[in-house]
């Protein structure tokens, strides 16, 4: 199935892109099974997507790591948020 | 019910108050929260802080959590406005103003609003400081601050877990 991921604040800055459309293959079907193939890029993705808060939103709800993905779903990963 | 606003310019405190309780005689109380830039944090002086969003998001997360406010408390209406982009201190970030019967349902209801939009609105600071730019980290104070609503906990963390 096909994702549009979003990244913002500092995940945008380390990761040095601000979103990018992405397959992904049978074998990731939730949030968790997206992370760990994101971490597998090595590099910045490995050391922002381990060991530190990240929030995920699909569709614009935060979810658990075990939220089931569907195709054309909006994926955004971001550091906890510090508004106010 | 609720007036949610994400926006650049300044808001004038006084003026949107006086447009929650026109027309509206039952209002017998209206609190207020405005959040400033401070020139100090952490330590080191703040010269300047940028505020990034997720537009779409942030404005429906901010309805959600007026919502959740009017289902806990006897409120008429609520006011949300928060700024984004660049920001100087002794700037307004944020104006949360709820109109009640009374102050009993007001002050909480204002404070509510405040500690989950601590949490679960998404929008970051970033802060210029003599030695550069830099993310603001998340305050654990702020994570007991909406715990202390006794509700379960906003968004989960996914990514805690070793790779």
């Amino acid at each position: 199935m096909t994702l549009k991921l979003l990244y913002f604040a500092r995940l945008r800055e380390r990761l040095g892109t601000i979103g990018e459309t992405l397959k992904l293959p049978d074998s990731a079907q939730d949030v968790a099974g997206l992370l760990k193939l994101l971490r597998k890029r090595g590099g910045n993705w490995e050391s922002e997507l381990t060991g530190r808060p990240v929030l995920v939103a699909v569709n614009q709800n935060m979810v658990s790591p075990q939220h089931l993905l569907q195709a054309g779903d909006e994926v955004a990963l971001f550091p906890p948020v510090t508004g106010g | 019910m609720a007036t949610i606003r994400v926006q650049h310019e300044d808001f004038d405190a006084g003026h949107e108050i006086a447009a929650l309780r026109a027309d509206n005689p039952a209002i017998g109380a209206i609190a207020c929260f405005v959040g400033l830039v401070r020139d100090v944090n952490e330590g080191d002086s703040i010269t300047g802080m940028t505020l990034e969003h997720y537009p779409g998001m942030n404005e429906n997360a901010l309805a959600a959590i007026a919502e959740e406010a009017a289902q806990r408390w006897h409120i008429y209406t609520s006011l949300i406005i928060h700024r984004v982009g660049l920001m100087r201190p002794t700037d307004q970030i944020v104006l949360v103003a709820v109109a009640s019967s009374h102050r009993g349902d007001a002050f909480p209801a204002c404070e509510f609003i405040m500690d989950y939009l601590k949490q679960r609105a998404p929008f970051w600071k970033q802060e210029n400081t003599p030695h550069g730019q830099r993310w603001v980290n998340a305050r654990c104070a702020d994570a007991f601050a909406e715990q202390r609503w006794n509700t379960p906990p906003s968004g989960n963390i996914v990514a805690q877990e070793t790779a």
